[in-house]
C-alpha cells in the first residue's frame, strides 16, 4: 500500500499548497483583493494543481510502465534453453513472478529476512516445499536460474518503487516551490488554472478512447499470441469445439457463432413483435394515462438484471420446458425430446424477454419521430387507424426500426449470464432447439475462469473469441446507428 | 350529376358498408396484438417478480433448534486458564461430543422414544453447529464451565422440511436425511425445541461452504459490491462529468471530437464482458493487481459506465439553455467560470440521476466480474478496513448470486432466489432515488 | 338558395379544447360547386371548424364537438357514421405538403386501395392517371411514377396531395391553408387548380391571405376569436362588408 500512502501525501501537500498560495497571494496585494489580477482562490488552485498534477501523472506512467521494463530486463535474464519459444518465456516469467511474491510474502510474514534471501540456494533448501506452506503453490521445483531472475525481479521491483517515491516527491516538492514562487498580486492565476483544468478535461475526454484502445490491443495481443500457437484456419473454418487441456484441441469458433446466432435469433423472434407491438400500441393507441403506467412498468423490465434472467431461466424457464416437452410419459406432452433444463429454447425465450423493452424503448422513439402530418394525411383519406400504422408510418419508420432491431440483436449477441446458465455447454451445429448448445460467451468465461494458463492455447483463444465478438458487435452498432443516424436526418 | 351518383354509389354515412366493417374488424384485430403484446410483457414481470418473491423469502427465515450444552471444562480448556491460544487448539472435534450429549439429554428430557443412533441425531444438526459453538466460546471463554442455552442452525434438510421443500416423499434416496430423523423433527417442533425465525445471518453473514447451504449469507458479498460501487463512484463521476464537459462545451467541432463522440456511443454498447476480458489482461494479467480483488472489479466496471455516464452527463449539460451562458459571458466571467460557476450546477441533478442509474446498472453487472475471478467462495470474513476491502479477495452480490445457483444442492437455489431480492432492494432503492431527483429538480426552459 | 345544392349545413357547433372554447356557435351553410374561403386571424377558429367537417378533430383526444353538421343531409357526428367513411367522402389537403415515404404512383393510389374501389390494376392506372391529371402534374410526373414522392419539389408535393385527395373521389375537399409553404409560382398554379376542382367538388378552403380568398372563391366567411362574423358572397364581403369587424380586418386594422 506505498503507492497508496504516497497519493495521500501529495494531496496533503497540495491542500496546504491551497492555503499556502491564497494566503501569500493576499499578502503580496496587502489584503485587497481588487488588486489581485485573479480572485485568491485561483491562486491556491494554481498552486496545488501544480503540486498535485504533474507528480500524480508521473506516478501513474510509472507504475504502467515499471512492470514492463522489469519484465523486459528479467526475460533476457533467463537462459534461452529453458525457453526455447517466446510463448514460453510468458510461462516461465509467471514463475519467477510467483516466486518473488511468495520471497515477498515470506519477508512481511516474518519467516525469512532480506539478508536469508540474499544467500537462498535451491541446493540447500526445498524453496517449493516453504513457499507452499506459505500458501503460494508453484508448479514445479524451483530451478537456481529462476531463483536468481526472482531476486533480481525483487531487487528491480523494490528499486523501482524507490525511485518512483523519490521522483513523484521531487515533482511534487518543485511544483509546489515553482507556483508558490510565482505567487504574487500580478500573477495571471486564473489563466494558468483555467489551461491547467482544460488540460485535465482533455485528458478525461481521452480515456473514452483509451479504453477502446486498451481492449482492442489487450485482445489484439492475445490473439496473436493464439494464432502462433494454434492454426488460424482452425479457428475461422473448422467444424468443432473441443479444447483439451492436454494439447490437440480443435477450438473453432463456427459452432459457437452457431449457437450464438441461434439462440439470438430466438431472442429476436420473441422480442421484436413483442416489443415493436407494445411500442405500437403506446404511441398510437394508449391514452397518456395508460402510457404513464405502462411504460415505468416495462423499464422495470430492462433494467433488472441480467443474473436474475439467468436464474430465471435456469430455474423456472427451463424446468417449465422440460415438463412440456420432456419427461417422456409423465409431461405434458408426454414426449422426450428435452433432457435437460438448458436448451437454445430456454436461453432464446428469456433472453427474448429481456429484449422486449429495449426493442420497444427504441421503436416508440423512432415511432414518436415520424412527423405527424403524415398521420394527418392518411386519416384524412379516410383510412383507419391500423392501416395508417402498417401502410404510413411504419414505412416510413423502417429504417430506424431496422436499426433498433440491429441493437438489438448486438445486444443479444454480447449477452452472456443468460446463456451462460440458459444455454449449456455443448458446443455443436444442430437445428433442434430444444438441445442445449453454447455460445462465444460461454466459452470466453469458461476458458477464463478458474486456473488459466496464459501459455496454452485453451485459455488463449477466450481472447480470439472476445476480439470476435467485439468486432461482430461493434460492426452491427455502427451500421445501426449510421442507418439510425440518417433516419433521423430525414424528419429533422 | 356525377357527384351525386358517386354518392349514391357509396350510400348514406349512417350505414356501414361491407368494406368498412371488414376494415373496421381489421383494426380491432390490431389494436388486438398492441394489447396483447403489452400484456404478455406485464405478464412476464409479473411471472419473474412472483417467482423471485416465492422462491426467495425464505431464504430470509432459518430453522434453529436451542439445546442446553454444558461447556465442560475438561474438553475445552484443561489448564483451565482461560488464554486464548490454548482455546484455539481446541477443533471443532472437541467440541462435537458436547452437542452430541446436548441433543442427547434433549432427547431425554422430552422422554421421547428413538431408534436413531447419536450420530444420526446429531445429523439434523447443521455440519456448521460444532465451529458455531467454537466461535462462542472462543469470543467467551468466561462461560466455561456453564450449561448454556445454544441456537444451533438445523441442516438444510431439516430447514427445508420446515419450508414446504423436503417431504418425506422427495427424501427417498436421500443419504442426508431420514424419515425417522423427520419424525423426531417433528416432535422436537412440537416441543418447542426446533422454530423457524428470522435470518439475520443472510444479510450479514459470508458465504459457506457447499455442504451448508444452510450458513450461507449475502453480508460479505454485500461489502464487496459495495467497495466496487466506491471505486465506480470515485473514477466514473469526476472522469465522466470531465470528459462531457470537455465534448459538451468546449471541444471544436473537428473530426477528433466526432471519433470521440462515435467511440463513447459504441463503447456504451460493447458487450460487458469485453470489459471483463480487458480487465483480466490489462489489470491482472499485466499490472499485476490482485485476482478477485474488488478494485480490479471497480475499474472494470468503471470502464463499463463510464459511456453511461458521459452520455447522461451531456444530455444534461446540453439541457440548460445557452442563455445562462451567455448571462454569465455578458458579464466579464470566463467560459471555464460560466461553466463551472453556472452551468454545471444547474445540470447537476441530471448528472447526479445519471450517475446513479449508472452505478446501478454497474451494481448488477456479472458477467465481467466472472472474468477476474470475483465468484466463487472466497471470502469467509469481513474485511476490516477500507484498503483489505478493496484489495482482499472478494466476491460481489451478483456474482454470489451465480455462484449459489450453480451448486448441486436445491437449498442454494432458495439463497440464490433471496439473494436477487436483496440485490432488487438496492435497485429498486437506486432508481427511486433517481426518480425523485429528477422529479424534484427537473426544469423546464 | 336551392336546398339541393346545399352540401353542409352546420348548425350551432361549438368545440373545446379542454379548457378553450375554440370555435363558438358557427352556423354556416357550403353550397355544392362552389370555393368556400374562411378567413381571419390566425388562432380565430377557422381551422379547427374545417377539421370539424371530416372530424380530423376526432384524433385530438381533449377536442370536444357539439352542434349539428349535416352532409346532404346526414348528420356526420351520428353514432352510426364511421369516421372513416366520411373521410372518404369529404377529403382534406394539409397546409404542409406530406406525400408518404413512397412511390408517386402509391401515393395517388393510397386511398383507392384502402377503400376497395377497383377491381383491376388497369382501372387502379386509370384512377391514378385521372388524379394526376386533375391535380395538374400528370404532364410532370408521367414519366416517373416510381419516383418516391419526396422527391418532387414543394409546390409540387402539394399538388400531389391534392391528386392523392382526388383518387378517393371525395364530394367535398377540404383545404387547410395549402400554399401557405409555397413560393409564389407553385402558389399561382395550386390557386388555379382549386378554380378547376370547383367544376367536380364543393371546396372548402382556409387561408390567411386575403388576396387568395378574394382571387379563388365566391363565397368567403370571416372568423374572429372563434366566432363566425359574417358570411356570404365573396364579392361582397371584400367590397361591402355589413361587420365593423370585417372591415377592420379586411383593411388591416386588426389580425
Amino acid at each position: 500500500m506505498a503507492t497508496f500512502w504516497i497519493i495521500i501525501c501529495l494531496i496533503l501537500l497540495s491542500t496546504a499548497g491551497f492555503f499556502l498560495g491564497r494566503h501569500r497571494a493576499l499578502a503580496s496585494a496587502k489584503g485587497q483583493v481588487p488588486q489581485l489580477h485573479s480572485l485568491p482562490a485561483y491562486y491556491g488552485f494554481n498552486v496545488a494543481l501544480t503540486t498535485l498534477v504533474p507528480s500524480l501523472a508521473v506516478l501513474a506512467i510509472w507504475l504502467l510502465a515499471q512492470p514492463l521494463f522489469v519484465e523486459t530486463r528479467i526475460a533476457a535474464m533467463i537462459p534461452a534453453d529453458l525457453a526455447p519459444r517466446s510463448t514460453e518465456v510468458g510461462l516461465v516469467m509467471s514463475d519467477v513472478r510467483r516466486i518473488a511474491e511468495g520471497l515477498d510474502i515470506a519477508v512481511t510474514q516474518g519467516v525469512m529476512t532480506e539478508s536469508e534471501i540474499q544467500h537462498l540456494s535451491v541446493d540447500t533448501i526445498d524453496l517449493r516445499a516453504r513457499l507452499g506452506g506459505l500458501g503460494i503453490a508453484l508448479g514445479s521445483e524451483v530451478l537456481p536460474e529462476f531463483l536468481v531472475a526472482a531476486r533480481s525481479y525483487r531487487e528491480m521491483s523494490q528499486d523501482g518503487r524507490l525511485m518512483m517515491t523519490l521522483v513523484v516527491t521531487l515533482m511534487a516538492l518543485v511544483g509546489f516551490a515553482r507556483s508558490y514562487g510565482q505567487t504574487h498580486k500580478d500573477f495571471r492565476a486564473r489563466n494558468v488554472v483555467e489551461r491547467g483544468v482544460m488540460a485535465l478535461l482533455i485528458l478525461a475526454a481521452s480515456l473514452a478512447i483509451l479504453s477502446t484502445i486498451g481492449i482492442v490491443f489487450s485482445m489484439l495481443f492475445e490473439t496473436v499470441n493464439f494464432f502462433g500457437l494454434h492454426n488460424w484456419r482452425d479457428f475461422f473454418f473448422g467444424s468443432s469445439w473441443a479444447p483439451d487441456f492436454r494439447g490437440d484441441s480443435t477450438l473453432s469458433m463456427l459452432p459457437l457463432l452457431w449457437g450464438t446466432i441461434y439462440i439470438s435469433v430466438i431472442a429476436l423472434l420473441v422480442a421484436v413483435p413483442v416489443g415493436l407491438f407494445a411500442a405500437i400500441y403506446l404511441s398510437e393507441y394508449a391514452g397518456p394515462k395508460t402510457r404513464s403506467v405502462a411504460k415505468p412498468l416495462l423499464e422495470i423490465l430492462a433494467g433488472i438484471p441480467t443474473i436474475v434472467y439467468g436464474l430465471f431461466a435456469l430455474l423456472t424457464v427451463g424446468p417449465m420446458l422440460v415438463r412440456i416437452f420432456g419427461r417422456g410419459d409423465d409431461g405434458l406432452l408426454g414426449v422426450e425430446w428435452m433432457s435437460g433444463a438448458t436448451s437454445v429454447l430456454t436461453a432464446g425465450l428469456v433472453m427474448g424477454i429481456m429484449l422486449i423493452p429495449f426493442v420497444s424503448s427504441l421503436s416508440d422513439d423512432i415511432i414518436n419521430a415520424v412527423p405527424q402530418s403524415l398521420r394527418d394525411g392518411s386519416l384524412g383519406l379516410g383510412a383507419t387507424k391500423s392501416e395508417t400504422i402498417r401502410q404510413v408510418v411504419i414505412p416510413a419508420a423502417l429504417p430506424g426500426i431496422v436499426g433498433a432491431i440491429l441493437l438489438a440483436a448486438s445486444r443479444a449477441i454480447g449477452e452472456t449470464m443468460i446463456v451462460v446458465m440458459g444455454a449449456g455447454a455443448i458446443a455443436k451445429f444442430s437445428a433442434n432447439p430444444l438441445e442445449s448448445m453454447t455460445t462465444i460467451t460461454t466459452r470466453i468465461v469458461s476458458q477464463l475462469t478458474g486456473d488459466t494458463d496464459f501459455a496454452s492455447p485453451e485459455t488463449l483463444v477466450a481472447f480470439a473469441l472476445g476480439l470476435s465478438l467485439f468486432v461482430l458487435t461493434l460492426g452491427l452498432n455502427i451500421l445501426a446507428l449510421y442507418i439510425v443516424r440518417t433516419y433521423r436526418e430525414q424528419y429533422d | 350529376m356525377s357527384n351525386h351518383s358517386l354518392s349514391k354509389h357509396r350510400g348514406s354515412l349512417l350505414t356501414q358498408s361491407s368494406n368498412t366493417k371488414k376494415r373496421n374488424a381489421a383494426e380491432t384485430r390490431f389494436k388486438a396484438y398492441g394489447m396483447a403484446a403489452i400484456a404478455f410483457s406485464f405478464l412476464m414481470l409479473a411471472i419473474l417478480v412472483t417467482t423471485i418473491f416465492s422462491k426467495g423469502m425464505g431464504a430470509f427465515q432459518q430453522t434453529f433448534i436451542t439445546l442446553e450444552v454444558e461447556l465442560l471444562e475438561k474438553k475445552l480448556d484443561k489448564k483451565g486458564n482461560r488464554t486464548l491460544a490454548d482455546l484455539k487448539k481446541i477443533s471443532t472435534f472437541g467440541y462435537a461430543p458436547l452437542i452430541k450429549s446436548a441433543v442427547g439429554s434433549k432427547v431425554e428430557e422430552l422422554s421421547i422414544n428413538t431408534a436413531l443412533k447419536p450420530k444420526q441425531l446429531l445429523g439434523i444438526l447443521s455440519k456448521g453447529a460444532a465451529a458455531q459453538l467454537r466461535d462462542f466460546v472462543i469470543a467467551n471463554p468466561d462461560r466455561i464451565g456453564e450449561t448454556i442455552q445454544f441456537r444451533f442452525l438445523t441442516s438444510s434438510r431439516v430447514d427445508g422440511y420446515l419450508k414446504g421443500r423436503v417431504t418425506r416423499e422427495s427424501i427417498k434416496n436421500d443419504k442426508s436425511i431420514s424419515p425417522e430423523q423427520l419424525d423426531l423433527v417433528d416432535l422436537f417442533i412440537t416441543a418447542g425445541v426446533i422454530e423457524k425465525t428470522f435470518n439475520i445471518d443472510f444479510i450479514i453473514g459470508a458465504d459457506a461452504s457447499d455442504q451448508r447451504p444452510e450458513a450461507a449469507g449475502m453480508g460479505v458479498a454485500m461489502l464487496g459490491s459495495l467497495s466496487m460501487m466506491l471505486v465506480v463512484l470515485a473514477l466514473a463521476l469526476p472522469i465522466g462529468v470531465g470528459a462531457s464537459i470537455y465534448l459538451e462545451e468546449f471541444a471544436p467541432k473537428n473530426w477528433i471530437s466526432d471519433i470521440i463522440e462515435v467511440n463513447i456511443s459504441n463503447l456504451a454498447a460493447v458487450p460487458s464482458i469485453v470489459f471483463g476480458i480487458l480487465g483480466l489482461a490489462v489489470f491482472i494479467n499485466y499490472m499485476h493487481l490482485p485476482m478477485s480483488a474488488p478494485l480490479v472489479g471497480g475499474l472494470v466496471l468503471t470502464l463499463m459506465t463510464l459511456p453511461t455516464i458521459i452520455i447522461s452527463t451531456r444530455a444534461a449539460l446540453s439541457a440548460v439553455p445557452p442563455s445562462i451562458r451567455d448571462a454569465a459571458l455578458g458579464i466579464g466571467a470566463s467560459r471555464m467560470q460560466a461553466v463551472f460557476h453556472h452551468v454545471l450546477p444547474l445540470a447537476a441533478p441530471g448528472i447526479l440521476t445519471g450517475t446513479i442509474l449508472g452505478l446501478a446498472q454497474a451494481l448488477g453487472e456479472t458477467a465481467p466480474l466472472l472474468l477476474i475471478g470475483m465468484v466463487g467462495f472466497i471470502a469467509s470474513n469481513a474485511p476490516d478496513s477500507l484498503a483489505s476491502g478493496l484489495m482482499s479477495p472478494n466476491s460481489a452480490m451478483p456474482a454470489q448470486i451465480y455462484e449459489w445457483a450453480k451448486r448441486a444442492d436445491p437449498a442454494f437455489y432458495e439463497r440464490a432466489w433471496g439473494g436477487i431480492i436483496l440485490l432488487l432492494i438496492f435497485l429498486v432503492t437506486m432508481n427511486a432515488v433517481a426518480v425523485i431527483l429528477r422529479r424534484r429538480f427537473e426544469r423546464r426552459w | 338558395m336551392d336546398a339541393q345544392d346545399i352540401k353542409i349545413k352546420a348548425s350551432n357547433v361549438q368545440v373545446h379544447y379542454g379548457d378553450t372554447h375554440a370555435v363558438k356557435d358557427v352556423t354556416v351553410r357550403i353550397t355544392d360547386n362552389t370555393v368556400t374561403a374562411f378567413i381571419g386571424p390566425s388562432g380565430c377558429g377557422k381551422s379547427t371548424f374545417l377539421r370539424c367537417l371530416n372530424r380530423m378533430n376526432d384524433t385530438i383526444q381533449t377536442c370536444r364537438v357539439k352542434g349539428e353538421i349535416l352532409l346532404d343531409g346526414e348528420d356526420i357526428y351520428d353514432k352510426r357514421v364511421d369516421p372513416v367513411q366520411l373521410r372518404a367522402k369529404v377529403g382534406m389537403v394539409f397546409q404542409k405538403p406530406n406525400p408518404f415515404p413512397k412511390s408517386i404512383y402509391d401515393n395517388v393510389a393510397y386511398g383507392p386501395r384502402i377503400h376497395g374501389m377497383f377491381n383491376h390494376k388497369s382501372e387502379l392506372d386509370d384512377i391514378v392517371e385521372k388524379a394526376l391529371r386533375r391535380a395538374a402534374i400528370w404532364a410532370e410526373v408521367k414519366d416517373r411514377l416510381a419516383a418516391p414522392g419526396t422527391s418532387l419539389s414543394g409546390g409540387q408535393q402539394q399538388r400531389l396531395c391534392i391528386a392523392r385527395a382526388v383518387a378517393t373521389e371525395p364530394e367535398v375537399l377540404l383545404m387547410d391553408e395549402p400554399c401557405s409553404a409555397l413560393d409564389p409560382i407553385a402558389t399561382a398554379q395550386v390557386e388555379e387548380l382549386i378554380d378547376e376542382l370547383r367544376q367536380r367538388f364543393s371546396v372548402v378552403i382556409v387561408t390567411h391571405s386575403m388576396q387568395q380568398a378574394a382571387r379563388v372563391s365566391q363565397k368567403t366567411a370571416f372568423f374572429h376569436l372563434g366566432e363566425l362574423v359574417e358570411f356570404g358572397e365573396t364579392g361582397q364581403i371584400f367590397t361591402n362588408p355589413e361587420d365593423p369587424r370585417t372591415e377592420s380586418y379586411i383593411t388591416g386594422r386588426i389580425g
